[in-house]
């Protein structure tokens, strides 16, 4: 098992850095959306807003990096590559990398947006945690619908179609729980919910890897 | 087709019964007016009676959903024996979200009418705001919507029927399993009206739901969803009957062509 995952996820990052156009493409994306609601808004951003911009930036973000782990691959590659490795590794190898990617991006994002808007964080630990945290659990959540949608006809419409309504409660959560972080108003129950984010994560990725087995097999 | 069990009747006997309970005597009942509830509720608090259920009974449902697609997927699994076809298993999961979908549409608007009178009265008739005010768990209820509409998107996309139904079941566990966490904790984060969030309205807290309520309601709760099971359990049996005389058909013509 071990030694599967690891042979995938360097498949994966061998992948991305021979193309590097996801990566490229993700940083070319988050900047120039920086740039343009720096432009926009100027001063005028209050601290509550920007927050909300930004998890929309990551958002859009996380769907077209995720995108790339099922949908680009063809149907006779994915077939090769089920044939190399078990289901349960396949799908754990293209989680972590999607989280490492989402967390990378998520934190680049966070400077450049920082940066350009000149935020001062109440809490700035929890802030970068809870950006970490939340990548996670976008790649735990978008991994199994993107495989999902491979599955499919018109599969770029679907992936969005299936993901937002499973995103937007999380993503109305991380909204409201960094909100605190950042202007240090609010309810102060933060860890309790910071707890349930980290369960929740860990159970998605349990049913993925439970389900997606079921889901390669023709 | 066996013939009607007992089970069966009585289950459809008890629907009609509790259905009619709920509806007479809910509209003739003494209603509670405590000094909470005020004129701001009013008469309109016996529409808990009616509003409350379709919840349940959604629930339900897609409990049912939930394992039929469970079985679909252990049906589809080579490893097992296959002691039934599984897409009989996918008719069911199918009719099942579809009668959740019916209750979580009434829900809706019954809540969008109860809004109306009880949050949004000073509002004009004609803004948006005044039928609906992104309240936590009408905003899960309608994402609850969103993510069966999305289910049957699903399913159109699929050719295959086999795939199609292994692909949904695989989508409807994963939804169930993401969004049943959240929708307890989303009306904690976020402040709402509804009487089960934290600091919302008191109206049905302790005194203000009395006894004479819970002696309509829970009846009417238990009729709202054997009348949902009677609902699914007619469609799915058209379905499959319909499914029996496709496969007869086309085993038919297959017969036919190969006598010639």
């Amino acid at each position: 098992m071990w030694q599967e995952l690891r042979v995938l996820l360097r498949k994966e990052i061998m992948l991305e850095w021979k193309q590097k156009y996801a990566f490229n493409g993700l940083l070319l994306y988050v900047l120039s959306m920086s740039i343009v609601i720096a432009l926009v808004f100027r001063d005028e951003l209050n601290p509550s807003n920007w927050n909300l911009l930004l998890w929309l930036m990551l958002l859009f973000a996380a769907i077209n990096a995720v995108a790339k782990s099922f949908l680009s691959e063809k149907p006779e590659q994915l077939r090769y590559l089920y044939t190399l490795a078990r289901p349960a590794a396949i799908i754990l190898a293209k989680f972590i990398y999607n989280a490492g990617l989402l967390a990378l991006v998520a934190l680049l994002s966070l400077g450049v947006f920082a940066f350009l808007g000149e935020q001062h964080f109440h809490d700035p630990l929890a802030y970068v945690g809870l950006v970490l945290l939340g990548s996670l659990s976008l790649a735990a959540n978008l991994t199994l619908v993107t495989a999902i949608s491979a599955k499919a006809q018109n599969q770029s419409t679907l992936l969005a179609v299936l993901s937002f309504p499973l995103i937007v409660p999380l993503l109305l959560m991380l909204v409201r729980l960094s909100d605190t972080a950042l202007t240090g108003t609010g309810a102060n129950q933060g860890e309790g919910f910071l707890g349930f984010l980290l369960v929740l994560t860990v159970i998605l990725v349990g049913v993925s890897v439970i389900l997606f087995p079921f889901l390669w097999r023709e | 087709m066996t013939k009607q069990s007992p089970l069966r009747i009585t289950y459809k006997a008890l629907a009609v019964a509790l259905l009619l309970y709920a509806l007479i005597y809910g509209l003739l009942a003494e209603i509670p007016v405590s000094p909470q509830m005020g004129s701001q509720l009013g008469q309109s608090a016996r529409n808990l009676l009616y509003h409350v259920p379709n919840w349940f009974a959604m629930l339900v449902m897609m409990g049912i959903s939930l394992y039929h697609s469970i079985r679909v997927l252990r049906l589809t699994d080579p490893d097992r024996e296959q002691t039934e076809n599984p897409l009989r298993a996918d008719i069911k999961a199918n009719e099942s979200a579809r009668v959740g979908v019916m209750f979580n549409i009434l829900g809706l608007l019954t809540g969008i009418i109860w809004a109306r009178v009880s949050w949004n009265v000073a509002k004009e008739a004609t803004s948006f705001s005044a039928w609906w005010g992104w309240d936590p768990i009408q905003t899960c209820a309608l994402i609850a919507l969103l993510i069966y509409l999305a289910y049957y998107l699903l399913r159109n996309s699929i050719e295959d029927p086999e795939q199609k139904a292994k692909v949904s079941a695989v989508y409807n566990i994963f939804a169930f399993m993401t969004l049943i966490p959240l929708f307890f904790v989303i009306p904690r984060i976020l402040d709402g009206l509804h009487p089960t969030a934290d600091g919302g309205a008191v109206l049905f807290k302790k005194e203000g739901m009395n006894n004479l309520l819970r002696t309509i309601l829970y009846p009417g709760m238990i009729g709202f969803i054997l009348m949902g099971v009677w609902i699914y359990e007619i469609r799915s049996r058209a379905t499959t009957l319909r499914f029996r005389w496709q496969e007869w058909q086309s085993n038919q013509e297959y017969d036919n062509s190969h006598q010639s």
